[in-house]
């Protein structure tokens, strides 16, 4: 964990309002944990004050070459987006805890379920995973055909299955009715995307085990300010994780959603 | 660095600079960015008698140069706080701030009366101003005999000096500042944040799951210090200033307006080295401004006798 400014590589528009953004910088031979996240400062000035979560989509340990994906929402996602090479971005990480990869071994399979924004951590993993020898299946769903990404790059690892609300592109609806329509086969399940998606994902598959990335509001990023605090199921009242420095990779399960 | 040196009731500092409370936890997050012994002091995060998880989330929003929070006093109970959280603070060269709070008398009394004897701890900061909880300070803050009142019965159970932090969301701070002053605080911090809300365009509801929220930041740094400069003028206790401080420049500001000593809160989420990188642009600056020793600023914007410095 380390404050530096990086270096910006190239920044591209990939798909509506989704952004591609590499940059290079000497804390980025950390980065070896996919499902880490970095906190990003988009502006010198106290407008916009905080700083904004972006999870790590892929890295390059060698060429010390972080890719990150993101949408351009508000403020400090059109900041960045602004962002041309050469220029520095002022970026701490890499923060939080990643997926675990040594659940699995290897031949075994892995279900990487990404919703929208939450697709780019599954990149990184799908890749780790896929050296150490498992087979990776991937559900990605969109809104539709001109949000999705990266579907030619999760098919070099593996099966994929999208999924858009419209039906733009390939089944209409949401991931869980790729899983209720095909009949995949799997060792565990690893997942990131928007609350309702995860929640849905529990109800349909009560049994499910694996790993959850999950997303909240910051502060601090860091552990230090309890603005990102959620319930422990099981747990006493009091219990809880922060999502910034005790995930934001969880066992499925263990917290509230 | 000597020139950096301040002395209050309890503190003996060797730079003016503290993180504030709620904005560093325990200390262990910012002492994987530096060693925490270059602080002049650390408040620590609110202890109560009971855990509290505090309010759902979310519970932050950001607003223009500066963010609303509505944590709600999260913490694990004064006996877990000393038993986990303060003996790591010990391999540091460090005064303890322990900020306490509660929802009765009884309550502050007892947090008071063991966080205290906690040899970490060098002085208290009684919070009877958090926003952000239904029960829990803010009654104790806005009306000056509640406060004084409250105040006169921690002092006397503390072992240690106490310092009462003072809300911005009353019509008159000063008013506030002297009932405690007589009620025996040896110290005033000041300000806590100021009660906001921010409205969701699309859901058509307020941002925070609490609804409001405490402002802090930059954006209020002058509501800070205006209201520094009135009080210290009428107490003769010192003040820890604090409200949107980030820059060595803005520590200069408070203590000009009658702060002793300066904390630094939401500054630290946006640079987590924010605390050491001021402490060491401090010198430079005292240079420039022809000022020997940093207490000469004390008040300087209204004192009669203060410093001028070369610029004027
Ligand atoms: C661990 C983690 C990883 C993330 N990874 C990615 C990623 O890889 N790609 C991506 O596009 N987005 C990611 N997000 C969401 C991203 O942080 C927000 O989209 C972004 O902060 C929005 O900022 P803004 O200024 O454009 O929007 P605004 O709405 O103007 O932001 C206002 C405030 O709300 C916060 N905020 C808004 N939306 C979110 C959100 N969904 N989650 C957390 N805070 C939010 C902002 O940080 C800011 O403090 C991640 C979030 C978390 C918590
Ligand atoms: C996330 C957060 C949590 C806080 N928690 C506390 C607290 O527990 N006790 C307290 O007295 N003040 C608390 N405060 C108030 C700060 O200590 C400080 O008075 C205020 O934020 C103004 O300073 P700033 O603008 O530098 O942040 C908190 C502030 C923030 C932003
Ligand atoms: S964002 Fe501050 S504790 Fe998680």
């Amino acid at each position: 964990m380390k404050k530096e400014f990086v270096q910006v590589i190239s920044q591209k528009e990939i798909a509506h309002q989704i952004f591609e953004l590499k940059v290079q910088g000497e804390v980025i031979a950390e980065m070896t944990s996919p499902g880490q996240f970095v906190h990003l400062r988009v502006s010198d000035s106290f407008q916009p004050l905080l700083r904004r979560p972006i999870s790590i989509c892929d890295v390059d340990v060698e060429s010390k070459t972080l890719t990150m994906l993101y949408r351009k929402e508000g403020a400090g996602t059109a900041l960045l987006s602004q962002k041309r090479e050469g220029e520095t971005v002022d970026l701490l990480g890499p923060l939080g805890n990643g997926f675990p990869l040594d659940t699995l071994s290897s031949g075994q399979t892995a279900l990487l379920v990404g919703g929208g924004i939450g697709v780019p951590p599954l990149y990184y993993l799908a890749k780790q995973l896929k050296r150490r020898g498992m087979n990776i299946v991937s559900v990605l769903g969109f809104q539709s055909e001109q949000d999705a990404f990266y579907n030619e790059k999760f098919a070099e690892q593996g099966e994929v299955f999208i999924s858009t609300v419209d039906g733009s592109l390939g089944t209409k609806g949401f991931v869980t009715d790729v899983l209720k329509n095909e009949d995949i086969n799997y060792d565990l399940l690893y997942s990131c995307g928007p609350t309702v998606m995860l929640k849905a994902l529990e109800a349909q598959i009560p049994d499910a085990n694996g790993f959850f990335s999950l997303e909240e509001r910051m502060g601090c990023g860091i552990g230090a300010c309890f603005a990102c605090v959620c319930h422990v199921n099981g747990g006493a009242p009091s219990d809880y994780v922060k999502i910034c420095s005790n995930g934001p990779v969880f066992p499925i399960g263990r917290v509230a959603l | 660095m000597k020139k950096l040196s301040v002395s209050l009731p309890g503190l003996e500092m060797k730079n003016p600079i503290m993180p504030a409370s709620g904005c560093f936890g325990f200390g262990k997050e910012y002492a994987e960015f530096y060693d925490l012994s270059v602080l002049g002091a650390a408040a620590i995060k609110a202890a109560t008698r009971e855990p509290r998880f505090g309010n759902p989330t979310p519970r932050v929003a950001e607003t223009h140069s500066g963010m609303l929070n509505a944590i709600g006093l999260q913490n694990p109970g004064v006996d877990q706080i000393m038993e986990n959280e303060l003996p790591h603070l010990q391999s540091y060269d460090l005064p303890i701030v322990a900020n306490i709070a509660g929802s009765t008398e009884e309550d502050y009394c007892e947090v008071a009366r063991k966080i205290s004897l906690h040899p970490q701890v060098s002085v208290l900061e009684l919070n009877i101003s958090c926003p952000n909880v239904k029960e829990g300070g803010i009654q104790f803050g806005t009306d000056a005999a509640t406060a004084a009142a409250l105040t006169k019965k921690v002092k006397a159970v503390s072992a240690k000096p106490v310092y009462v932090k003072l809300s911005p969301n009353v019509s008159n701070i000063t008013e506030m500042a002297l009932a405690v002053e007589e009620a025996g605080a040896d110290g005033l911090s000041m300000i806590n944040t100021l009660l906001g809300m921010r409205i969701d365009l699309k859901t058509r509801k307020p941002v925070i799951a609490n609804k409001t929220g405490g402002l802090s930041g930059p954006a209020i740094k002058p509501v800070a210090i205006r209201m520094i400069h009135e009080v210290s003028q009428a107490v003769s206790i010192p003040i820890i200033g604090m409200g949107g401080v980030s820059s060595a420049e803005d520590v200069i500001e408070f203590m000009l307006a009658g702060a002793s000593a300066v904390a630094i809160g939401t500054a630290n989420f946006v640079d987590p080295y924010i605390c050491p990188e001021i402490i060491s642009q401090l010198p430079e600056l005292l240079e420039k401004m022809n000022v020997n020793h940093i207490t000469e600023l004390i008040g300087g914007s209204w004192k009669e006798c203060g410093t001028p410095s070369l610029s004027r």
